[in-house]
């Protein structure tokens, strides 16, 4: 019935990924890009827990990641009208401009 | 199984290739089709190991809603000025070796938790979120455990769309 991948396999891509994602948003300037690597954190994550659920043979994990999914969408929602009042009153999107809290 | 094996490797250089291009693509929109293919081998893998409704949920609501929502407002702010400057942060050695301190960081525990894994059999103590027989669907299983057991959080998840879209309307509305 299982899978012949081992567990680990499936656990280490989703640590891969998500230093993937930690990287594009400590690396990029563009606040897109380092808005999309939040996403693939969250995928990273999202992986963790159904790879748990499927070797645990509950869904808790599944829901969980359900949750994980609903909070992304409204993340996106906020975040990008967000991005877009920041684009209104600045014109750039590049994070380094925007610092106004620094000083 | 062999077939098992060669779905894994695709499904994860669809992943880490996707992921890998969307963080170091200059264009935008480039960066949001790879993560879209990103997307796409994560859900794969999901349906590798029967988890058929988030399968189906990552297609419907990452690459349709989530993904389509990016696009549009790539398409509404003007990107073709910072395409051409420096795409990378000032301090990218720090960040780098940051980075590789977390990936190191999991594989050790990972290498050194392979004997963790080893998960107890379930079959002793079984829940209303334990699988039932195969004949039952996934997506049904789930349902009875969402509106049983995780009600509550179901209805908190509902307010936190509509805080969302209240929080998006008033973001996006001149005056209100």
């Amino acid at each position: 019935m299982l899978t012949a991948v081992p567990i680990s396999w499936f656990l280490t891509l989703s640590a891969v990924l998500f230093a993937l994602g930690v990287a594009g948003f400590v690396f990029r300037r563009n606040i897109i890009t380092v808005f999309m690597s939040i996403e693939l954190m969250l995928n990273a994550v999202n992986l963790s827990f159904v790879t748990f659920s499927y070797h645990q043979k509950q869904v808790n994990g599944h829901l969980y990641a359900f949750f994980v999914m609903v909070v992304a969408a409204a993340e996106a929602a906020v975040g990008l009208a967000i991005i877009l009042t920041i684009f209104k009153n600045r014109s750039t999107l590049n994070i380094d401009d925007v610092d106004s809290m620094k000083n | 199984m062999l077939i098992d094996t060669i779905f894994f490797y695709v499904f994860a250089l669809l992943t880490l290739g996707g992921g890998l291009l969307t963080i170091t693509r200059r264009n935008a929109v480039h960066s949001a089709l790879s993560l879209i293919v990103s997307l796409l081998g994560v859900a794969g893998l999901y349906l590798m190991q029967q988890a058929e409704f988030l399968f189906a949920v990552q297609i419907v609501l990452y690459v349709g809603g989530i993904m389509v929502l990016f696009l549009f407002v790539i398409m509404l702010v003007n990107l073709d000025l910072s395409a051409k400057e420096r795409q990378f942060n000032g301090q990218w050695m720090v960040a780098l070796v940051a980075v590789a301190a977390v990936g190191a960081e999991i594989s050790w525990f990972l290498y050194r938790g392979q004997g963790a894994f080893q998960l107890a059999d379930t079959a002793g103590a079984p829940s209303a979120a334990a699988f039932a027989v195969t004949t039952t669907g996934n997506t049904e299983i789930l349902a009875d455990v969402l509106f049983q057991e995780y009600l509550l959080p179901f209805e908190i998840a509902s307010i936190l769309l509509l805080v969302a879209v209240v929080g998006a309307v008033v973001m996006a509305k001149k005056r209100i």
